[in-house]
């Protein structure tokens, strides 16, 4: 296990009142499978939904009812599977999690067990510092999630909707790898992004796709795991840092005063920003699993795996490489790009040119970054209601690499595009925004900023740092539409500086 | 599995597991019920202790006796919206919600 192996980081070390603490996480997330039925029937998976609409009589365990499984929701678990770099077990087992709540009306959750669908993998984590990790994953299993219990409508009694009832959940638990908060917020991310690029859990975490128990412990660096707090349900990735720098403060304020760490499981209460004991929970921990009778092994072939790790999309780690390698990105403007599939795909069509060439990277690159996403930040639009299409952007950087327009015009003329559309060539040469590279009339325009300021020219020949005045001067003259290079040139000639 | 483990005690419940067992499954059971209760499982555990004899070494463990594959089902909805049946049978509802005793923690 990488938790003995990795060697303590002391930047993340947490001090205590009698030396540093090391902090050790493990997480399982719950992603909530992209399918359009449940697990187990042909109920929908649509958010929202009137009060226990989308139900069938399997979701609500009326009595006879039997389960059969979606056939989508196995190929996604491969996915994700094959995602993760993990081993596929081509045959898995489902099995009865007994426990009694009012959203189970089964009385138990059909999860699996000891034969999970998938077994070890690994995620590789970049940190925005340039470092790297790889988290281990232990396994990824299949299981129903259940319904929703509503505690605020009523005084005395507690509302039951099933609409979640029996919607497939991909459990996926990672070793204990993770040494920070900022390390567990990052391989959620990371988690998410992969997930998402595979289109096997839209990862909005909002509507609860994705959800966190968060196991924290803490210890000496160096000496054996400390006994463990798992943190349940945290369902924001900033609450995941949140919870495990309050409860590893907590865990070392209690060793420190002498006390023991009781083995237990937690919430994180969002207001208040502590985690607090859920005092019932350690004896319902009996879930007494056995396998489901009405549910045969789950069989799988080898060629159905190969024919679904044929038809996976790139993922975020081989496009990473590839932007840096085939358009000389630096790896964090690559990192940025591919975080989302889809601004991924907006980068690759500006760069590629309609006649099948290709725009430099570097240039496309800082553009999307720069101004595109600053725009659409502001705005608070996704990459796909970019009101610039990347035909649109790619042209105006054509015109700046044509040397039709400076840098300067051409962040006018994307405003242009971005609030009234249209064809940034046209738009150029509709309102005259070409750039003067004839050197007559930028010529003229310096000659006539020299003969009305004899003053300055005196000063330039003194302080040749004055020239930015001079530079200008000339831009305003010309409207902003005077190649920069062009004026450098010439005034540096006209007034006899080097 | 927990089903082919050997045993050399034959299996049998006390009177605090079958309180436990009961109360895992929220069943309110009184004192007086126990000992009869008690019974009556290990009556079960002796009858099905007989498999304990068979020798089961190298054998796989098996939840089907059925030759046959997991059936899979396409990924359509086919069924729900019918929300006034869900609830058909519960005590009580609101606004097709089922109404359970405050459960929060």
């Amino acid at each position: 296990m990488n938790a003995h192996t990795r060697p303590a980081d002391p930047a993340k070390l947490i001090k205590g009142a009698t030396g540093d603490w090391e902090i050790i996480i493990g997480m399982e997330i719950h992603a909530q499978v992209s399918s359009k039925s449940k697990l187990f029937s042909g109920a929908s998976t649509e958010f929202g939904g009137e009060p226990n609409d989308h139900v069938s009589l399997v979701d609500a365990a009326m009595p006879g009812m039997l389960p059969v499984i979606n056939a989508e929701c196995v190929a996604q678990a491969v996915r994700s599977g094959l995602g993760l770099k993990a081993e596929i077990n081509l045959t898995s087992v489902f099995d009865r999690k007994n426990y009694f709540y009012p959203d189970l009306p089964q009385g138990y959750q059909i999860s699996q067990y000891k034969s999970p669908i998938v077994g070890e993998g690994e995620v590789i984590v970049d940190m925005l510092d340039g470092s790297r990790f790889t988290v281990g994953i232990e396994r990824l299993h299949l299981e129903q999630d259940a319904g929703k219990s509503l505690h605020d409508q009523h005084p005395t009694m507690s509302f039951v909707d099933l609409n979640r009832s029996g919607v497939a959940l991909m459990e996926i638990v990672s070793r204990p790898d993770l040494r920070s908060a900022d390390e567990a917020k990052a391989y959620v991310t990371k988690l998410r992004t992969i997930l998402r690029y595979l289109g096997t859990c839209d990862g909005d975490m909002e509507k609860g796709s994705l959800r966190a128990d968060v196991n924290v412990s803490v210890r000496r660096p160096g000496e054996p795991l400390g006994t463990r707090c798992e943190i349940k349900n945290v369902n924001s990735i900033r609450f995941i840092g949140q919870a495990i720098e309050y409860e590893a403060r907590r865990q070392v304020d209690i060793l420190e005063d002498g006390g023991v760490i009781d083995q237990e499981t937690r919430l994180f209460d969002a207001g208040k920003g502590e985690t607090r004991s859920m005092r019932s929970k350690e004896e319902a921990h009996d879930y007494r699993y056995f396998p489901d009778p009405d549910l045969l092994p789950l069989e799988l072939e080898e060629a159905y795996v190969e024919e679904l790790k044929r038809g996976l999309p790139e993922l975020p780690d081989e496009k990473k490489a590839r932007f840096v390698e085939s358009f000389g990105l630096s790896s964090y403007d690559a990192a940025v790009l591919v975080a989302e599939r889809e601004t991924a795909d907006f980068f690759e069509a500006v760069v590629a040119k309609s006649d099948g060439g290709a725009r430099d990277g570097k240039a496309v690159a800082n553009w999307v970054i720069n101004e595109l996403f600053g725009r659409l930040n502001k705005e608070g639009l996704a990459v796909t209601a970019s009101p610039v299409s990347a035909a649109q952007l790619g042209a105006i950087i054509d015109l700046i690499g044509e040397d039709v327009i400076s840098g300067k015009i051409a962040k006018d003329l994307f405003e242009i595009v971005w609030s009234e559309g249209g064809d940034p060539r046209q738009i150029v040469e509709d309102r005259g925004m070409k750039q003067v590279t004839d050197t007559g009339a930028i010529e003229q325009a310096i000659d006539a900023i020299i003969a009305a300021n004899p003053d300055k020219v005196e000063q330039v020949k003194a302080k040749p740092t004055m020239l930015g005045w001079f530079v200008g001067q000339v831009m305003k003259s010309t409207g902003g539409k005077a190649n920069p290079q062009a004026v450098n040139a010439l005034l540096k000639a006209k007034l006899g500086i080097e | 599995m927990i089903c082919n483990e050997i045993r050399l005690e034959p299996m049998s419940v006390d009177a605090t597991t079958v309180r436990r067992i009961a109360h895992l499954a929220r069943i309110a059971v009184t004192d007086d019920d126990i000992p009869h209760l008690q019974g009556e499982l290990n009556a079960i555990l002796a009858f099905v202790e007989e498999l304990d004899t068979v020798d089961v070494t190298g054998v796989e463990p098996m939840t089907s006796v059925t030759p046959m594959a997991l059936i899979q089902r396409e990924d359509v909805v086919t069924d729900g919206g019918y929300p006034d049946d869900i609830v058909a049978n519960a005590p009580m509802t609101e606004d097709h919600f089922f109404m359970v005793p405050k459960v929060v923690e």
